[in-house]
């Protein structure tokens, strides 16, 4: 028996939703959907399939799938239409050896790549530098230049796979190795797919990869965002991160909170920057952690989406639906991850992964078990990924869109992230915003408290870490395999800067760090010039020094 | 009662993790040590300057981005040029179990792995110093 529902908002949202879903451009990839029981599951339940009446404040904070404040979900057919994206991270070693992991995964039906750089890519070295001695290809790739990216991408046509990297102090530098990547392929900028880290203000607060101070690193990453929206229409040009807010020992609250408000200062510099913010915000994108927490992350990721609505449509002014919807990347916890009784993981994993998807996730990472010990075997990645495929294909939890709506339990959790997150908003408003904030050290105190209770209370007993602090089994030896870095890496690398610097015009060198650095003094977008330096074969540390001799580095005071 | 330990906790490298790094000086300094935190990226040869400059009888070193082979290295010959070569290297991290032996083997401590509890760390920088000032005061 259904009630008939009270609001005529509710009414007129509904049957937009049910016009859309029947809509050509939302085909689903099943004519029927049922469960391991053949019974029917549809799209979408509701309180009307209860026979209960609409709550009041149902559109203003629920709505329909693919509508605002898009708590449901950003689509109206959710993983009906589209699963998300399979994308597990990976780099190691040198772009040819990871260029066959890259293929690999491709083979095993993982949808899209994500690429992990080595520390000095990260930090802006080059391979041959002095501080890159013993780091060179340890925990992701090590790319110094065009050449690199070329190897790296070698067999992958870009224009038939969408691409994250993991990059953000010279995040506009590898960019430009992947636009020219693509030129030489033949793929025009306007086709190529995918995400950028490029979220500087974590790194400050979490992460702790920096190489300019805040000011010109927002400078830099307002260029991007002004070259993608006339360039690069398809690229997510930051990924606004939780997760090593997370990793680095936060709450679930602070993660939200400190990620949005992230978030929230890219639109404020865009804006500031004389950009119209619907030209840029569909293109922002948001990671965030999932933790082990099953019910507080499904909480925290559909607050996320709401929160997001909200404020971009009432405060920014933004217009187009599509800045309005918080669209974002999960992967699993690695903090949660323990090298005892390793294998473990998969099933910590697995719950993970889990919360994500029934939180609504649009791609996800899943973590190897063997990730607390070294960079990942071929095999633990497999069962990472075959992780994914069993939650889509074998438990039907992606076969009705953002089943945990209504449970009083998660509603109730759901309100409490947002107000807990409003609360910090004001705290971080009140330091000036974000920056002020971060130079004050607010989040980073915050953080670094909340992981020391966090670790007390493993101690004490309150929290419990299977194999850690209970079930442990002492004398334990591990006996998985583990991938170890060819010693070779450090010396190959240095072998292709050294034949490149010499094969390479080295005058066109000097002629296009020479115009960058003098736009770097200027205002005008460093983009073009930094594809210029890129196309010459300028390296990475190259184009960086570049820069710092007129932006200076960043340096921050230790606190604990 | 004994003078406090002096330590001196480092981020070696590259590496931005510092989560463990500030979770065991502040479980160090809680345990009444006098912790000197040295904050991000430094390199061998500016943690070897500080634990010499700041007098510390043990230096632990993080490293999570699995450079410690050529970092924990380096640092130990540093502190030898220096004639500071009593200084107690320990360290943590994403290190594995070939490593740790090679690592110990090269004149490391002690290394502890990830899920250390703090006790455990504290109890074994107790132990090791007592032991070392008791053998200094016999010589």
């Amino acid at each position: 028996m259904t009630k008939k529902p009270p609001d005529k908002d509710y009414d007129a949202a509904k049957k937009k939703w049910e016009d859309e879903l029947a809509s050509p451009k939302c085909r689903q990839m099943h004519d029927r959907f049922e469960t391991i029981s053949f019974r029917e599951i549809k799209p979408l339940y509701t309180p009307e399939d209860l026979g209960h009446e609409v709550p009041e404040d149902y559109m203003d904070e629920l709505g329909f799938p693919g509508q605002h404040p898009y708590t449901r979900g950003v689509h109206p057919t959710m993983y009906r239409g589209r699963t998300w994206t399979m994308r597990q991270f990976s780099g190691f070693g040198t772009a040819k050896d990871t260029n066959k992991r890259y293929k690999y995964i491709l083979e095993q039906g993982g949808t899209g790549l994500s690429v992990a750089f080595d520390m000095p890519t990260i930090m802006g070295y080059d391979s041959d530098h002095k501080r890159s001695e013993g780091e060179v290809g340890k925990c992701g790739v090590a790319v110094s230049s065009l050449a690199d990216m070329e190897t790296l991408f070698d067999g992958i046509p870009l224009d038939k796979v969408s691409t994250s990297m993991t990059i953000n102090g010279p995040a506009a530098i590898l960019w430009a190795f992947y636009i020219a990547v693509g030129e030489k392929q033949g793929v025009s900028s306007d086709k190529l797919r995918g995400t950028i880290q490029n979220d500087i203000l974590k790194e400050y607060i979490a992460q702790k990869s920096w190489i300019f101070p805040p000011r010109p690193s927002m400078r830099l990453i307002t260029d991007i965002i002004a070259y993608a929206a006339d360039n690069v229409p398809q690229w997510n040009t930051i990924s606004i991160s939780g997760y090593h807010i997370r990793e680095a020992g936060s709450t679930a609250v602070q993660e939200l909170a400190f990620t949005l408000a992230d978030g929230f200062a890219y639109v404020e510099a865009g804006i500031e920057a004389g950009l119209d913010v619907d030209k840029f915000a569909p293109r922002l994108a948001f990671f965030f952690d999932a933790h082990s927490d099953f019910f507080e992350e499904i909480a925290k990721f559909r607050a996320a989406r709401r929160i997001w609505a909200k404020r971009m449509k009432n405060k920014y002014g933004a217009k187009d639906p599509h800045s309005w919807t918080l669209r974002f990347h999960t992967q699993t916890a690695g903090c949660s991850l323990t090298a005892q009784q390793p294998e473990n993981n998969i099933t910590r994993t697995a719950f993970q992964a889990l919360s994500a998807v029934l939180g609504g996730t649009q791609s996800l990472h899943t973590n190897s078990m063997d990730e607390t010990l070294a960079l990942p075997t071929e095999k633990a990645v497999k069962i990472a990924l075959r992780t994914q495929q069993i939650i889509l294909d074998e438990t039907a939890a992606a076969s009705t869109i953002d089943p945990l709506a209504g449970s009083y339990f998660v509603e109730k959790l759901t309100d409490e992230m947002e107000e807990a997150a409003e609360e910090y908003f004001r705290r971080i408003d009140e330091l000036g915003g974000v920056i002020p904030a971060i130079e004050k050290g607010f989040p980073q105190r915050e953080i670094a408290d909340a992981a020391y209770r966090f670790q007390r209370a493993l101690e004490s007993g309150k929290r419990v870490m299977v194999g850690i602090n209970k079930y442990f089994e002492p004398g334990e030896k591990v006996t998985i395999d583990l991938l170890k870095i060819d010693p070779r890496v450090d010396e190959e690398c240095r072998e292709n800067l050294r034949s490149l610097r010499e094969s390479r015009d080295n005058k066109k060198v000097k002629q296009t760090l020479a115009a960058l650095k003098k736009a770097a003094e200027g205002t005008d977008n460093l983009m073009p010039k930094i594809l210029d330096a890129v196309r010459a074969y300028a390296t990475l540390g190259e184009i960086v020094d570049t820069l710092k001799s007129v932006f200076g580095e960043y340096i921050e005071t230790p606190i604990f | 009662m004994s003078r406090p330990i002096r330590i001196l906790v480092a981020k070696a490298g590259l590496d931005g993790h510092d989560r463990g790094a500030k979770v065991v000086a502040a479980g160090l300094r809680d345990a009444g040590m006098e912790v000197i935190y040295t904050g991000l990226h430094q390199t061998p040869e500016q943690i070897a300057e500080a634990a010499v400059q700041e007098d510390v009888e043990v230096v632990g070193i993080s490293s999570l981005a699995g450079a410690h082979m050529t970092l924990f290295t380096r640092v130990l010959e540093l502190l030898k040029e220096a004639g500071a070569g009593h200084i107690m290297v320990v360290g943590g991290g994403i290190i594995s179990e070939d490593d740790i032996v090679g690592l110990e083997k090269r004149g490391v401590a002690k290394l502890f792995g990830p899920g250390t509890e703090l006790p455990v760390i504290v109890d074994w920088i107790v132990k090791a110093v007592d032991a070392q000032r008791a053998e200094a005061a016999k010589e």
